[in-house]
């Protein structure tokens, strides 16, 4: 399968030179699988590009997994063009409510007077689902959920194709009340759906110092993020959801900070850029471009 | 209604964790049940009830619970496992409360109120019971 970056910035776009470099647009990752089915994790702003680039294929079936339904993951949707290409099937994925289908959550952001757009007026067929917490196949891939610790409804995904995987936890706070480096695998969050990945896609909002001030926001920092990839056994670790007030030179920073933090898989931990992709198969897992 | 396996080394469901989370942070006894009915944790505070930590014992199948802390009527004779409030809470799927009586590992006899109440999901599958036990005075030496 092949991932690339669509947006990768946390909470809110943050377009401007402090952060040309790694990006703006807010969360969104396109994963084409071997069999050439599409899937859309999350639909941050970062999904008007990839619209855009889908524009001249004849793809009449995708999947949007959404990991929950705050802005940041969800304002891209109105303006994600092959919604509105009459005859494609969009499966839109999302955590499960006692209290609302997921077509009513998001029908809330898509009307007036927050969008000129009604659901109900998309072209395209639209088809709803809770996020399968048993795995369902997609094309050649298996994609299982997790509901993760963070607000509200939230959920993590794991997308396994031919011996690869592929976790995304973009907003996720596992640290919560616990210390990560002590707790017995199976008592942290999300770590079913991180473990032994070969790419994994996390939450690394905050420096240490930063989460003090933001325990229970529902995000990590680098110390959390560090210890939760380690003890899933991840090969690859994606820092993911900057904060929208850091600027390149500070996520650098807090890249070489990742590092040091593990010795000996530096080359392992790298930061989520837009426009990046990951390639996984049976050679392994390849990154272009390289971040620095 | 659907149940949420979790024993073992297999990944806790989150509404586990975060009751988990809140126990461990409580000076309160409380015991976690997950959805197959095994105890998959209990606090510090409930550690002082059994008279062992939690680290030394582990899970504990639900069948066995009865041997690590013996539970009675306040009269003394034995309550059946499904008349607790954990019982009724695993077996009927609803809250309940009851005046009992708990001992532990050291012999002695607590008077305690117990809570217990199921953890649902957003689906309202079953994902645990939890049972919350207030001390009310020791009464007195081993059994």
């Amino acid at each position: 399968m092949r991932a690339r970056v669509g947006g990768c910035r946390g909470s809110l776009a943050a377009p401007g030179a402090d952060t040309v470099r790694y990006g703006g647009n807010t969360s969104c990752v396109e994963v084409r699988l071997d069999s050439e089915h599409t899937l859309v994790l999350d639909a941050g702003t970062g999904m008007r590009s990839l619209g855009v680039a889908m524009q001249s294929e004849s793809a009449h079936e995708l999947h949007v997994f959404l990991t929950h339904l705050h802005l940041d993951h969800l304002q891209g949707l109105g303006f994600f063009r092959p919604l509105f290409r009459a005859g494609t099937d969009v499966h839109l994925w999302g955590p499960a409510s006692p209290v609302q289908s997921l077509a009513d959550r998001i029908a809330i952001y898509l009307s007036p007077p927050l969008f000129p757009v009604r659901l109900g007026d998309i072209p395209a067929r639209l088809t709803f689902h809770d996020a399968p917490e048993e795995a369902v196949t997609i094309g050649s891939a298996t994609v299982r959920a997790a509901k993760v610790t963070h607000q509200g409804p939230t959920v993590g995904y794991r997308i396994e194709e031919g011996g690869t995987t592929l976790a995304y936890l973009p907003d996720h706070e596992p640290s919560l009340g616990v210390e990560l480096s002590e707790e017995p695998s199976a008592w942290i969050s999300g770590h079913g759906v991180a473990d032994e990945a070969d790419v994994l896609f996390h939450d690394a909002q905050y420096r240490d110092d930063e989460y003090l001030h933001h325990v229970g926001w529902g995000h990590s920092c680098i110390d959390h993020v560090i210890a939760f990839a380690r003890k899933a056994r991840v090969r690859t670790l994606v820092l993911f959801h900057h904060d929208p007030y850091h600027t390149d030179e500070q996520l650098e920073e807090l890249l070489t900070d990742a590092r040091r933090r593990w010795p000996g898989a530096e080359e392992q931990v790298c930061l989520a850029q837009e426009g990046m992709t990951i390639e996984l198969d049976c050679d392994g897992v390849r990154r272009s471009p390289t971040p620095g | 209604m659907t149940t949420v396996a979790s024993t073992g080394s297999a990944p806790k469901s989150l509404p586990l964790i975060l009751a988990r989370e809140l126990a461990s942070n409580l000076a309160t006894p409380i015991f976690l049940i997950d959805a197959t009915g095994t105890l998959v944790f209990y606090n510090d505070a409930a550690a002082l009830l059994i008279g062992k930590p939690f680290a030394e014992l582990g899970e504990i199948p639900a069948l066995e619970f009865g041997a690590v802390l013996e539970m009675s009527e306040p009269d003394g004779s034995p309550v059946r496992r499904r008349d607790t409030p954990a019982g009724i809470a695993f077996s009927h799927r609803r809250p309940a409360h009851r005046t009992l009586v708990a001992t532990g590992y050291d012999g002695v006899r607590r008077v305690v109120e117990v809570t217990a109440f199921p953890l649902f999901g957003a689906a309202e599958e079953l994902h645990g019971v939890v049972n919350v036990f207030w001390e009310q005075a020791a009464t007195g030496g081993g059994v």
